[in-house]
């Protein structure tokens, strides 16, 4: 069998990029600030508990993906289950991989109609059309014309979020039909120091609004990033194990690990090329944009201009209905709320490259298919995933299905896969030597401890701790510990005042499907690599 | 803001910040670590000539 030339990074510094571009997203900006300014999980306890996580979480499962990534490549695997297939050696190895492609493409189905949303919001930024005025409930109609989140079927058709979605959707698999090195590296390369700079204009402007209404002086960016960053009862915090969660889950979701994009990415690689060095500044880049651009933009701002009460209402509300008010509020506003949604939109879909080139990879050598083939085969699947998600749109309820049994329980499993396979089936002493060939940096020694003792059982025990409190619902008290079914569990199963929902019975229906048909995939494939 | 407030701020922004500055600082440099040239005897002018 002739081998296909493979794609390659066309710089070091690019490759970096990619792999932050793929970290840095919605969350960063999003969702952490949320995290950190929440009055009872958040404060210095969760600061603290989240640095933690990132040491014994983050960065070991990085350098361990960056390796096995690199060492799949060398062996001529650019996707998790051809990677799981060249480490484990056994007819059972490829099938672990199978989370890697179907995490990343089903994560996909979502995130690109959120994607179009930031886009649709920096239009109408930009354009003046977002200046709603100071009533909450027109920004909130406003969200609901956009997300059709009142009922079914409402965006579809020749409406602008629809035509928006339309432009995304296309632009990200123009973009991947260019390659790795001409599409995802060039966009990467160009949209990170972009995204930083504009990151930069807006926390200039938010540190330097004052305050907004000087009839309430008590609504300052000085109180807002106390609102954000006083520490709380730190004691108290640590002992509650929600704060452990929310921080370990934060930088598992923030650093993209676990995801089956890592371990893609740094299988283009060369044998020789450095994955420490690369892995630690990726990691870095992710950081400082989430806790040093992040952490001092929104809710700072948020709460200058609306107070404590704006803050505390989730993600979506916090982007999508809080800050335009914000926006609206300030001098030139449609050009800073425009230059937010931009950010916003360069986060997100330097995000979204990266979960398509995981399933390209697979599609490739897994079936044989040219990059047209592969481009077209995928652009089909995620076609029906994205219509699932974007006609179910009440409540949002085929979104947060997806995202919760994908988005979230697949990615910790896969985590918790790999750092497995790294120790029990590659081997730490063989992972550690493999990590440091070509490396610009040594890794602390102490690391390998973590990486070999500590990550399994802390991973372990954050899983078992998810499990819990989402799935079986735990009320987080070892004292009196109470169980109750969760809104996710509910919508499947039903129970006393609350029908189950036919449109997340269908779409755990369609996951199922996308998942024994992914497994049908890996068989065939796993046929056509023994043959090699 | 507390103090207690401003040090946790300035403690984890300069942190990230001082850590991204100087992985870019290094990968910009393309700097190796010691250890991987342990093992080069030092080289003096003259050897170097004359090979």
């Amino acid at each position: 069998m002739t081998q296909k030339k493979t794609e390659a990074w066309s710089s070091k510094i690019g490759v970096i990029m990619a792999v932050a571009g793929s970290a840095v997203g919605l969350g960063n900006f999003l969702r952490f600030p949320g995290l950190v300014a929440d009055q009872e999980t958040g404060g210095g306890a969760f600061l603290i508990a989240y640095f933690i996580s990132l040491l014994v979480v983050g960065l070991p499962i990085c350098w361990v993906e960056w390796t096995l990534g690199r060492f799949g490549g060398t062996q001529g695997f650019n996707s998790s289950p051809g990677i799981f297939h060249a480490i484990i050696r056994k007819p059972w190895g490829k099938y672990l991989g199978l989370l890697g492609f179907i995490i990343p493409v089903g994560v996909y189905f979502y995130y690109v109609v959120i994607e179009s949303w930031c886009l649709g919001y920096a239009w109408q930024s930009f354009s003046g059309a977002l200046d709603l005025g100071k009533d909450p409930a027109a920004y909130a109609a406003h969200f609901a014309q956009t997300t059709g989140i009142k009922a079914d079927g409402t965006v579809l058709g020749f409406t602008a979020p629809f035509l928006f979605f339309i432009g995304v959707f296309i632009l990200n698999f123009v973009i991947i039909y260019r390659g790795l090195s001409k599409g995802i590296e060039f966009i990467c390369n160009w949209g990170m120091p972009l995204l930083i700079i504009i990151a930069l204009v807006l926390l200039v402007r938010v540190l330097t609004l004052g305050t907004p209404d000087p009839t309430k002086p008590e609504l300052s960016v000085w109180n807002g990033l106390g609102y954000m960053w006083n520490p709380h009862d730190i004691a108290k915090g640590l002992s509650n194990p929600a704060v452990w969660l929310k921080a370990a889950s934060q930088i598992f979701f923030t650093l993209s690990v676990g995801f089956g994009v890592i371990i893609t990415y740094a299988s283009y690689l060369k044998k020789n090329d450095d994955v420490v060095l690369s892995g630690l500044t990726a990691t870095a880049a992710n950081e400082f944009c989430e806790v040093g651009l992040g952490g001092l933009i929104t809710v700072p701002a948020a709460f200058a201009f609306l107070g404590a009460s704006a803050v505390a209402g989730g993600t979506f509300a916090l982007g999508f209905n809080v800050l335009p008010q914000v926006f609206a509020s300030m001098p030139y506003g449609h050009l800073f709320g425009g230059l937010f949604f931009t950010l916003l939109f360069i986060a997100a879909i330097t995000s979204s490259l990266s979960m398509l080139q995981p399933g390209i990879a697979f599609l490739e050598e897994g079936l044989g298919l040219d990059r047209r083939g592969s481009v077209a085969l995928l652009g089909l699947v995620t076609a029906v995933g994205c219509t699932l998600v974007v006609w179910f749109s009440e409540g949002l309820m085929a979104l947060s299905t997806v995202d919760f049994w994908i988005g979230d329980i697949g990615i910790f499993l896969q985590g918790t896969l790999l750092i497995y396979v790294f120790n029990f089936a590659f081997g730490t002493e063989r992972g550690w030597t493999e990590a440091h060939h070509g490396a610009d940096i040594r890794i602390p020694r102490v690391f390998k401890f973590v990486i070999r003792w500590v990550s399994p059982a802390f991973l372990t025990a954050i899983f078992a701790m998810f499990v819990l409190k989402n799935v079986a619902g735990w009320n987080f008290s070892l004292s009196t510990p109470l169980f109750t079914p969760t809104e996710h569990i509910l919508d499947l199963v039903g129970g006393p005042g609350h029908p189950a929902s036919g449109v997340a019975q269908l779409t755990a229906f369609f996951l199922l499907l996308f998942t024994l048909f992914s497994a049908l995939l890996i068989q065939r494939a796993g046929k056509r690599w023994n043959a090699r | 803001m507390t103090t207690a407030g401003l040090l946790f701020m300035l403690i984890s922004v300069g942190g990230v910040t001082a850590l991204f500055v100087w992985c870019l600082y290094k990968v910009l440099t393309g700097t190796k670590p010691a250890d991987h040239l342990a093992h080069i005897e030092p080289v003096e002018q003259a050897d170097i000539e004359k090979r």
